[in-house]
């Protein structure tokens, strides 16, 4: 064993890359689901978007234009959910899984002719002085510019929640929608851009990974990380601040993991790898003793005739 | 994915159906582990699909599966491969093994073609190519190039062809510098991006300065890439888009000719279960290119080493050996023999860290 092989400021400043798709995804659906719907379709939508960032940015050059597709992408597969289940008033859960299963096959089929290519490398920031500075550069100043974007939506979207109108607007919609819509607002339209706000972020995790985590495209390769972030929203008792807790240890002990192995630590590989849920899950479910609930309409079926 | 194998047996089973009239065809099926662009394993094994329809033209007629989970998955497509008319049918991953044995009791007029297994019956073949000998002239190179004299490894699952992969490294690297110290991370996939690039950055951040792989992506070459100074290797195939750096070399899986020979077997009759495992003498196993990043005495090393093995003068596994532990395995000047090497579930000594089980 060799555990001064580990070194500490790399592992927090990989960490952050690992964690990103997760908390970007967690955030878009924490917004939705403050608004009282409950998307499962996560996973379709980050791998659609991981598809539409990586076939835009390999045909234009440029990762920026991928991030803007991948997140457009992301939206117009939210809007199906949108009709499916605000429309139509179909069931939430089923329309999500099937949201889900849809991405899946859609992003194989729109990527078949984009498998084993290389997409155009998306630059870190790199501040002269501030990127050099022994510790904090790596971690504070040395990543991209998205990684950067994701931490501003989580200050963003806790600010908006707690200070602003909008904010009480959207939370008013996910309590009691009966409620708001006798006050006034307009339901399915509030509700309408919180969907197409949750799936544009799902989009955006998804082209993270296809786009500067891995970066290649394959079939399948978001691998579950919609499901973790649906989770976390929940184990994060729908707070931003939270949900950025648990995106960053579980994507650190995701890390850590792999560099216990490396180090050759003797844990069994298997309670290793099963370490990043286990002791997410413990750590959010402590912090949350404090009870604070779902929202209440949450995945609740709402038409103003009723 | 699993939809998309499930539609993909669908679209094949209304074309099976269609061409039924052409009774008089060899069908041929191929099991894929990963998709047919995945650029290494899988993608070679496709190149050898592709060979065997340019070779008998329209006397034969392939189908294949791609992404086709280890397990009940597997035997659901292989059976209804068979279902379809299939003569022939490859499966191309370890974890097909059982699968495969137990398809085949149920359909003895077909012949299947297990890759890399060891079971086999009256009706179901094993085939493999000794990959070790490859990892032999990238040990050579890997322990020549390494300046940090770690090396990383990410491995697959720990089965006896990738543990005979590690050894083979690792006692060549060890001969080239003695120095030199191995990081094993295990992967548990032989397929997921994503994870393999997670690995790969973890070694690198360790101190490795040159990576091998035992997974069939490209994502350890791109994470070596964006590392600048981390010396690759393309795994199952060339992975030519990364040379001349970080790749500098690869191995190659060439199935192409025999895929060819057995169709033919099969169409003339003659084919009978065997057991094939060949190297780089008859061209199952080739190395890729060694690029000018590598210094010109150490490619020479390295070709000579290639060109005693291909002569059958030197064998990778030569002793004096001893297993981890220290006990002696081989002795001065003994080779090992194709059984304990088909079995190898022991570090050869100098390697750290235990082998999961």
């Amino acid at each position: 064993m060799d555990l001064s092989s580990i070194n500490p400021v790399l592992l927090i400043a990989s960490l952050m890359v690992a964690a990103t798709p997760i908390l970007l995804a967690a955030i878009g659906e924490l917004v939705v689901e403050k608004a009282g719907v409950l998307n499962l379709g996560v996973e379709g939508m980050m791998i659609v978007g991981a598809i539409s960032g990586f076939a835009i940015s390999v045909n234009s050059g440029s990762p920026w234009l991928g991030f803007v597709a991948a997140a457009v992408g992301g939206a117009v597969l939210s809007l199906l959910f949108f009709f499916l289940t605000q429309v139509a008033l179909a069931n939430q859960v089923a329309s999500g899984l099937a949201l889900t299963l849809f991405g899946l096959g859609l992003s194989a089929l729109m990527g078949q002719s984009y498998v084993g290519l290389k997409p155009p490398a998306f630059p870190t920031l790199d501040i002269p002085g501030l990127s050099d500075l022994p510790v904090v550069g790596p971690i504070l100043f040395g990543h991209d510019a998205m990684l950067y974007l994701s931490l501003a939506l989580i200050a963003g979207v806790w600010a908006v929640l707690k200070y602003t109108r909008v904010g009480l607007i959207l939370q008013a919609v996910g309590e009691n929608h009966d409620a708001a819509h006798a006050l006034g607002y307009k339901v399915v339209r509030i509700r309408m851009l919180a969907i197409l706000f949750g799936g544009a972020c799902a989009g955006l995790g998804g082209a993270y990974i296809s786009l500067v985590r891995v970066p290649q495209w394959t079939e399948g390769m978001t691998a579950g990380v919609g499901w973790i972030a649906l989770a976390l929203v929940v184990f994060a008792s729908w707070k931003p601040v939270r949900v950025l807790i648990g995106a960053y240890l579980f994507g650190g002990i995701t890390v850590l993991q792999l560099n216990f192995q490396a180090a050759g630590v003797a844990i069994p590989v298997e309670y290793l790898a099963m370490s990043p849920y286990i002791i997410t899950i413990l750590v959010l479910v402590i912090l949350s003793a404090d009870k604070s609930g779902a929202p209440a309409s949450l995945g609740r079926t709402f038409h103003a005739s009723q | 994915m699993k939809l998309n194998t499930l539609l993909t047996s669908a679209a094949l089973a209304l074309g099976l159906a269609v061409s039924a009239a052409a009774e008089d065809k060899t069908k041929v099926g191929f099991v894929y582990v990963g998709p047919v662009g995945d650029g290494g394993w899988t993608y070679e094994h496709d190149q050898g699909r592709l060979a065997v329809e340019e070779e008998f033209g329209a006397a034969v007629e392939t189908v294949y599966v791609e992404s086709v989970p280890e397990g009940p998955d597997a035997e659901r497509v292989m059976t209804q491969m068979a279902l379809e008319g299939a003569d022939l049918i490859f499966t191309t991953s370890f974890g097909y093994m059982d699968p495969t044995i137990n398809v085949a009791k149920k359909f003895p007029n077909v012949k299947f073609e297990h890759a890399t297994g060891y079971k086999r019956a009256d009706n179901v073949s094993t085939y493999s190519a000794r990959f070790y000998e490859g990892r032999a002239i990238q040990g050579h190179i890997a322990g020549k190039m390494t300046k940090s004299n770690i090396i990383g490894y990410i491995g697959s699952y720990p089965i006896p062809e990738v543990i005979r992969g590690i050894n083979s490294a690792f006692i060549h690297a060890k001969k080239a510098n003695p120095d030199v110290q191995f990081k094993i991370v295990w992967a548990y996939t032989w397929f997921d991006p994503a994870k393999e690039a997670d690995a790969a950055k973890v070694l690198i951040e360790q101190g490795a300065d040159v990576v091998l792989q035992h997974t069939d992506s490209t994502a350890p070459q791109a994470a070596a890439q964006a590392a600048g100074n981390v010396v690759t290797f393309g795994q199952a195939s060339d992975m030519g888009e990364y040379a001349p750096f970080p790749r500098v070399s690869s191995i190659i899986d060439d199935w192409a000719p025999y895929y060819i020979a057995r169709t033919k077997a099969v169409m003339d009759g003659t084919w009978e279960s065997t057991d094939t495992w060949d190297g780089i003498a008859p061209g199952m196993v080739k190395i890729g290119e060694i690029s000018d990043a590598v210094p010109v005495e150490v490619k020479a090393e390295a070709l000579a080493l290639k060109d005693a093995i291909a002569a059958g003068e030197y064998s990778p596994f030569t002793g004096p050996l001893n297993k981890q532990d220290g006990s002696v395995w081989l002795a001065e000047g003994e080779t090992a023999d194709d059984g304990t090497l088909a079995g190898m579930n022991f570090y050869v000594e100098g390697i750290e860290g235990d082998i999961p089980q």
